[in-house]
Order: structure tokens, then sequence, then C-alpha cells
């Protein structure tokens, strides 16, 4: 298994390094001389000189390449242009909130998906089975921000009043507030990476919350993820619902299922601890998959719901032409992506022997 | 049971049985097929509204309405409209135009847009894997390498960080999607050349002189073809939700372009007075999505029994 680890990670390396380059050339392929595409209006001779002197465009395309890897490294991304500030807070203040959808949609559709992927599967043919099957072909299909919209008008405008009302958008109901980490835990004078560490901590409201035990804004903002969970969530849970279906399917048939309930087991038993198990890998598989159409999905969403995420600021940074902030987030969310794969490979791995050793 | 209940047997005669070729053997299987067989019944209605735009669409999608005050809440006719107020079956959307006549364009441009991106990642990907394939080496692995790479970002993160670049638009943002879906087919193709090219037919047609565009056009190409339809089938699906994401995000299409995505872009803060207006764009999205899906799950079924083996048991 170490073993395993160990080549899986030594393969990841030029795909890091492929990162990089794609992120790096993101701001050397736009047409025109960089220094007036990021000054706009207020570039002259002058003014470009000195820029590009202060970013090192003078430079090789080589030396500019490795000093923009080393600054990634060591988790500096530059300024936006827009704002004004560091690229690294702006990242701290999103990024968790992105973090807090992209699972809140993953329990959504992993725990549903499997519940209804193994209940068609049992019931093969049955109402239950076709109907599942159908939502499953017709979840699939939605557009993310549609569904999203719909929910919000059944849930925050049909239902408004009754107790299924959920809040259509925002991030807390407007007036509640919470206190930061930092006083929580009386923090003070942090640098560095615990800094951003804390600062990641803080911006997430459920952890924070939690923390503090304010149980009333906990779940306030647990109520606020729950239509945005849902609707990133849809794609993912029809996908894994199919493929558990499936995957159930496949192992229900084989022969030691039979010689489980010919030696009298109770079809539950067998059901969830002799076939489950051993349809689990390609399951796993399959969810490791999804985790891209779950960060595609939380971009669409934020915007929907205005929520404060990494993608309601990236599509506003491309809007507003702010190069350091969208690369800096593409970078931020391809690591993201590649280490969860690296992960889903593991799992696999370990639930499976066999990949271990080919 | 008794036996008079038992169905008499009939023989069919071995004999008569006409030779089918292998393409009417997977036709045949596919109208058998129900989810092909309601993906192909979306997918012609959707066609025929495709092509028939012109003479469907009682207004110009395009041009705002003149005699339309641009207060009115919009009356929406399919659900019972007052005398007195302009008749517009779907009604008229925030700048005033004729919303069904948008609706009906907007089918035409979903399967222009799906059609024409694929199309595209096919060439260039098929392309790249049979190059990749065919020669090996170090080659190969720096295209299959580049793949991976393009792999190693959320499909469409990467397809904003290129629209980024190319700036916004229409054509921007399907060259944008054309070329993150390049990997996937490249990958097919390469696999596909792999598995024969060291086939005995291959080698003799090899011997004889055939070059090596030839083999790979006649010989290996139509083995490929299998997966890539199915995969293109499904790609057009993918390829028109990424479409409609970014439009609606307003960095694909451009007011006042009938696109579907767009479309709700524009409307999506009156989700709560019109939500007709919000709710119909999406569906047409999600139909035509439904249809393209359908088609390929069933294609896949036909086409390649190895996949579909799990459901037969």
């Amino acid at each position: 298994m170490l073993q395993f680890i160990w080549r899986r990670l030594i393969l990841l390396f030029p795909v890091l390094i492929g990162i990089l380059i794609v992120t790096f050339a993101l701001l050397r392929l736009i047409p025109g001389d960089p220094c007036y595409v990021i000054l706009g209006e207020r570039a002259t001779p002058a003014k470009c000189e000195e820029f590009n002197k202060r970013f090192g465009l003078n430079d090789n395309i080589a030396v500019q390449f490795m000093r923009y890897a080393s600054n990634i490294v060591r988790g500096e991304f530059g300024d936006s242009i827009r704002e004004s500030r560091p690229v690294v807070d702006i990242l701290t203040e999103r990024l968790p909130f992105t973090m807090e959808l992209t699972l809140g949609a993953m329990i959504f559709s992993t725990t549903i998906g499997i519940f209804l992927g193994i209940i068609s599967a049992v019931r093969r043919n049955t109402i239950v089975d076709v109907v599942t099957m159908i939502g499953a072909n017709v979840g699939v299909s939605m557009p993310v921000f549609w569904l999203g919209l719909m929910l919000m008008y059944v849930f925050a405008l049909q239902l408004r009043g009754t107790p299924f009302f959920i809040p259509p958008s925002g991030r807390l109901t407007p007036g509640m507030s919470i206190t930061p980490l930092e006083e929580v835990w009386k923090l003070d004078q942090l640098t560095g990476f615990s800094k951003f560490f804390i600062g990641l901590l803080s911006h997430s409201a459920i952890f924070t919350t939690l923390a503090s035990g304010n149980w009333e804004a906990f779940r306030d903002a647990v109520w606020h993820l729950i239509l945005p969970s849902v609707a990133v969530g849809t794609i993912p849970l029809s996908i894994i619902a199919r493929m558990t279906r499936s995957s159930m399917l496949e192992v229900l048939g084989l022969d030691y299922i039979r010689t489980a309930r010919a030696k009298g087991l109770p079809f539950n038993s067998v059901v969830w601890k002799h076939a489950f198990r051993n349809a689990l890998i390609p399951i796993v598989t399959v969810i490791g998959l999804q985790i891209g159409t779950l960060l595609s999905g939380a971009v669409l969403t934020e915007t929907i719901f205005s929520l404060p995420g990494v993608g309601t600021q990236l599509v506003n940074a491309i809007l507003a032409r702010d190069y350091p902030v969208v690369q800096a987030f593409t970078v931020v969310i391809a690591l993201i992506f590649v280490t969860i794969n690296l992960i889903t490979d593991f799992s696999y791995a370990y639930l499976d022997p066999r990949i271990r050793v080919q | 049971m008794a036996i008079e209940n038992t169905a008499p047997l009939t023989l069919e005669p071995l004999l008569t049985q006409e030779n089918r070729t292998p393409l009417q053997n997977a036709l045949r299987r596919l109208f058998r097929h129900r989810s092909a067989i309601t993906g192909m019944i979306i997918l012609s209605f959707l066609i025929f509204i495709a092509v028939f735009a012109d003479f469907l669409a009682p207004f110009d999608p395009t041009k705002p309405l003149p005699d339309i005050p641009q207060s009115t809440p919009s009356c929406i006719h399919a659900l019972g409209c007052p005398q007195d107020q302009p008749q517009h079956i779907f009604g008229v959307d925030g700048n005033s135009r004729d919303f069904l006549s948008r609706l009906i364009f907007g089918a035409r441009l979903s399967l222009q847009i799906g059609v024409a991106t694929v199309s595209f990642a096919i060439v260039i990907g098929t392309a790249l894997g049979a190059i990749a394939g065919y020669s090996g080496g170090w080659l190969d692995n720096i295209i299959m390498r580049a793949m991976d790479i393009l792999l190693a970002f959320p499909g469409l993160l990467l397809a904003l960080a290129i629209v980024t670049v190319l700036g916004q638009g229409l054509i921007n943002a399907l060259l944008a999607i054309s070329i993150v879906s390049i990997p996937v087919y490249a990958r097919i193709v390469r696999a596909s050349i792999l598995q024969i090219k060291e086939l005995d037919y291959v080698t003799a047609s090899r011997a004889v002189g055939a070059s090596p565009l030839r083999l790979i056009l006649y010989h290996i190409m139509p083995n490929a073809l299998t997966p890539l339809v199915v995969q293109a089938t499904l790609g057009i699906a993918s390829a028109i939700l990424e479409a409609a994401a970014l439009s609606f995000l307003g960095l694909g299409a451009q007011p006042p372009t009938p696109e579907w995505g767009l479309m709700l872009g524009e409307e999506r803060n009156s989700v709560f007075n019109a939500p007709f207006l919000v709710f119909l764009p999406g569906f047409g999205i999600m139909l035509t999505v439904l249809g393209f899906n359908l088609l390929g799950d069933g294609l896949r079924d036909v086409l390649d029994p190895r996949l579909s083996n799990a459901d037969v048991k």
C-alpha cells in the first residue's frame, strides 16, 4: 500500500507542473501588452516601464516561470487589481464557503444516491425502480442554475409561511452575526500559515458557530446551505444512484450471494454486508469523479443564491478582468481537485487489494 | 398449470431468416430500446422546431415589440389572458420581446452549439489521439501528458479560464468548451489504435505498402467509431449544459441572442414575479440534454453489449 501511495505521488508531480504552466500561460496568452491589459486606462509608457520592472516582465520567460512557481509554492498569489489587496486574503474569505457547499452537496448526493440505487437494485423492475431511474435520467440533464432558481421559487415563495420555508439567499439571516474565532479562542498576532489557517476556519460559518457554541447561528447557517446543496448535488446524486444500481445488480447476481441466501442469512444482511461492500468500488470511483461536477456546480450555484464563495468572486473577477484573482483561484481549485482525486485513488486501492499490486 | 393455457410452440424456421448487416442489426436493436426511442422522439421534436424556426416563430426573436409598454407585467396567454392584453402564448420578456419566438430560436441555437463544439473537439481529439497512438514513444508521451493536464481541471473551471483569455462571446465560449472536451476523444481514439495496430490484418496491410494515413482512416478508425459515437452523443449533452452555464454567467452568448442560458440569466431576477420566463428556457435546456443523454445511453447499450452486461442479468 505504501509503495502504491509513493508511485501515485510521483506521478502527481508532472500534473502539478502542468497546472502551473497552464495558469502561468493564462496571463501571457491574453492578447496585448500585459501592462496595458492590467493597468487599462492608467497605463502610460513610463508607468509601463515601472510596471514591467516591478513584476519582472522584462526577464527571460523561463526565469519568470520559475519565479511564478516559487511564489505559488510559498502561497504568494500577488494582489487583486480591483480590490488592491492580497489575493490570499480574498481566498481565505471565500474558500471556506465553497468547501462547505461542496461538502454539503456531497453528503446529500452520496447518502440519498446510494440509498436510492440500492433500493432500485433490490426491487428491480418495480415501480420504485422505474421512477428512480426516470428521475435519475432527468436529474442528470438538469442545468444546475435552473434547478437552483426553481428550488428558490418553490421553497422561498410558494412555501412561504409554512414550516417548509427555506431562505433563498445569503449565508445567514440578516441581523445574525458570528464571533470571529480569534476572539473566541483569544488568539492575537497570528502570522504566516497559522493566520491563514485560522482565517480559513473562522470564515466557515458552520465551524465557527460550532466552536463558539452559538447554536442558533449554527442552525441558521445549515438552513441556508440546504437549497444550494440540493441544487449542486442533484446531478451527482443521479449518477451515483445509477452506478449503485448497476453495480449492486452485478454483485447480487453472483454465486456467493445465492450461497449466503441459501444458508439462511436474512435478506437485509446479505444486501448490506455481503453485496454492498463488494459493489462499493465502482461507486467510490464514480463519487470521486463527481468532484469536478460539484466544484463547477458550486461556482454556478453561488451566483444564484448570492453566496460569499469562490464562484461569485471568480465570475466577478473574470468580468472585471482581475487576472491575478482568476489565476490564483484557478490554481487553488485545480489543486483541490487533484488532491481529492488522489484521495479517491487511495481509497479504492484500500477497498480493492488487487489495484495495489498491478 | 392447465395445459390449455400454454401457448402452442411455434418454431421459427431458421433458414428463412434473412442475413442482416451489423448496422441493420444495431439499428433494429436501437429501435427496440426504450430510452433510445424516447430520446429520438424528443430530439426529432427539437430538430423539427430548429429547422422550421423561421416559420414557427410568430415574431422576430431579437427585436422588441413596438406596441408593448415596458412596464406591463407579462401576461401568459397559455395560462389565460384578459382580452384587452396583448396575446402572446408564453408572454413577453423583460425587454418586450415575444418569448415563444425566443424559445423557438433558442432550440436552433442549442442544437447548433452542441453539434459544433463536439465536432470540433472530435476532429482535434481524434487527430491527437491517432498521432499519439500510432507513433508511440516520446510524441505519445507529450500528447497524452498534455491531455492529463487538461483533465486536472474541473471542466467548467478550465472553460472559464479560457474564456478569460479569449474574451467573452459565444464563439469563444464554444471554443473553450471544445478544448476542455478534447482529451476524452483523444483517449478513446488512442486506446482503439493501441488495441488494433498490432493485429494481423493491419500488419498485412502495412506490408503491402499502405501509408499510415490510409491505415488509420480505413483500418483503425472504423473500430474506434463505436465508442466515439456514444461519447459524442453524451458529449453534445454536456456541451449544451456547459455553454448554457457560460451564457448564464454572462460570459457566453451576448444579448440579444436568443440563447436559453442567456435568457435564463437575463430573467433570473424576475423568478419571483414571472417564473415562466425562468422556467421555460431551463426546461428547454433540460429537454435537449435529456434527449441526447437517453439516445447516448441507448446507443451504448446497443453498440457495445459488454458495457450493458450489468443491466442484462
